[in-house]
């Protein structure tokens, strides 16, 4: 009876605990988009997070989903016919690298270089009082650290993503072209023949989901940090983390919902 | 009660299990310079916070009458991605109709006031002393001119001379502009000079206010201790050496 009621308690304490960070979570959401919506607005720093996110994650993004579109290239003509190859590596190149692979490559890249970056910055911010610091100079910390943060998010994700789009499908055409020889134009063309707009805009509005989820999980992370230079590594890693799992949690839903 | 700008009723705050504040009484009057002295540890600096309204008390009720404030963190608080004169003008960039070059003129009047020269304006945070970065906390602090002070240890850490440089500074906000100032400092040189009133935070609550002149007739054994340096008296120092 002891055992079951010890037991009871700490399953209680576990469910109070997730609930109070749920409803937490919610809250700091409302609270960062309002801060987007509503004025003053400070194009200063929203012109700072556009280049660190936008431009400083260009080379890693560029790499990551050249590669992406270049090994798909490679297992799909391994995988079809060798007759029927050329028409297929095209489609399918095009296809998950718009769908799925450009997103997705360019999300946990960027989580890891930005999410990581904005909860260092805003947890050093918290742990040293600057935080505090800007509430007593009349400034909405919302106003100005967060809401700068999330607008770069959801806009330059998906700029990032229609780049990393036309260099996935570069990828594939690399190797189609010098690596299984493959007639050039007609590798273009194919892929001209089977580009869905469909496809890149479901992509697109994807990234500025995961643009968002990045944002939101280094700015709370970092807001919520506690305790010095360790808190501050934990918020770090716990901003990649929940960024990551949100994504992939958001790619099987979606996944689910289509079939 | 027209004239109060602060007013602290039956304030409580704990973090988790430990209790911070257990029922703090404070009133300042418009005007008036009040200096808390209490140990290490005590809660002044979350007394302040709770003030300011950036910690929430568990209990009690805060009054605040001011307009603008100024704060000086205990650590500073500058932000360290801005050169020194735009932290120090940071509320007033933000106003409309202020220029870059309008507002680093005024960062360095400011910084002139706490004895900074000009070519430190356009440093670092990151590349200043200990001193500096107090000194440029209080630049900040003092920069719209607000009729609401608060400085958190603005002495500590300074050399005797420019300590008073800081006196003289608060001791004039007061004066002149008619500022009410709340100073949380260890250093009994400056409390007297600064101090219109002097309270003690102790065992969570604020045990004794009075003026400087009450401060060296008092009977208070906490107080007397305190204002003695000494280590013997009822204030327990939690000092246990090893055998
Ligand atoms: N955010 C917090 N979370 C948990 N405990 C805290 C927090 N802030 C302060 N405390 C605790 O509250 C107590 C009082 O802290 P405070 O900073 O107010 O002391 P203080 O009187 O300003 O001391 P000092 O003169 O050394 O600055 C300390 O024991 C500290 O550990
Ligand atoms: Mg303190």
């Amino acid at each position: 009876m002891q055992k079951f009621l010890t037991f009871v308690n700490t399953l209680g304490q576990v469910m109070m605990r997730f609930f109070y960070a749920t409803g937490d979570l919610a809250i700091f959401t409302t609270k960062a988009v309002m801060a987007c919506l509503r004025k003053p607005f400070y194009f200063k720093e929203l012109l700072r997070q556009l280049i660190e996110i936008g431009f400083y994650s260009l080379p890693v993004v560029a790499l990551t989903t050249l590669f992406s579109g270049m090994v798909i290239a490679i297992q799909t003509y391994e995988a079809v016919s060798k007759f029927s190859a050329e028409g297929a590596v095209s489609m399918v190149v095009l296809v998950a690298v718009t769908r799925e692979l450009a997103p997705v490559m360019a999300a946990l890249m960027v989580a890891g270089r930005i999410g990581a970056a904005m909860a260092a910055e805003i947890g050093t911010m918290r742990v040293t009082e600057q935080v505090d610091a800007l509430v007593t100079l009349n400034t909405n910390p919302f106003k100005y650290l967060i809401a700068p943060r999330i607008l770069a998010g959801v806009l330059m994700m998906p700029i990032l993503v229609l780049i990393g789009d036309v260099l996935g499908v570069c990828g594939g055409y690399m190797v189609g072209v010098y690596k299984m020889d493959f007639n050039a134009t007609t590798y273009l063309i194919n892929t001209w023949n089977y580009l869905k707009a469909m496809d890149i805009i479901s992509g697109l509005v994807k990234a500025a989901v995961f643009g968002f989820i990045i944002a939101l999980m280094g700015c709370y992370n970092g807001f919520r940090s506690k305790g010095g230079a360790q808190g501050v590594g934990q918020a770090t890693t716990n901003a990649v983390v929940s960024a990551s799992i949100l994504i992939f949690n958001y790619l099987l839903t979606e996944a689910f919902f289509n079939m | 009660m027209k004239n109060v700008q602060i007013a602290l009723k039956d304030v409580h705050k704990a973090f988790g299990n430990k209790i911070v504040l257990n029922g703090v009484n404070l009133t300042v009057q418009k005007g008036e310079s009040i200096v808390i002295i209490g140990g290490s540890g005590t809660g002044k600096s979350v007394m302040l916070k709770c003030i300011l309204e950036l910690l929430k008390p568990d209990k009690g009720e805060i009054k605040f009458n001011g307009q603008q404030i100024g704060m000086l963190f205990q650590g500073g608080a500058l932000f360290d991605s801005l050169s020194v004169w735009e932290n120090v003008s940071f509320a007033a960039l933000q106003q409309k109709g202020m220029t870059r070059e309008k507002a680093k003129k005024i960062a360095i009047e400011k910084l002139a006031e706490v004895g900074l020269k000009p070519d430190v304006a356009d440093a670092y945070p990151a590349d200043l002393s200990g001193g500096m970065k107090k000194r440029v906390g209080l630049a900040r602090a003092i920069a719209m001119n607000p009729d609401t002070l608060f400085f958190d240890e603005p002495t500590t850490g300074l050399d005797p001379s420019m300590s008073d440089v800081i006196n003289d500074l608060i001791v004039r906000c007061v004066k002149k502009l008619g500022a009410t100032a709340l100073t949380i400092t260890h250093d009994m040189t400056s409390a007297r000079k600064i101090a219109d009133k002097i309270a003690m935070l102790y065992d969570g609550k604020i045990i004794w206010m009075g003026t400087v002149a009450e401060l060296d007739k008092t009977n208070n054994p906490y107080v007397r201790q305190f204002v003695a340096g000494s280590s013997k008296g009822p204030i327990h120092m939690e000092v246990k050496a090893e055998e």
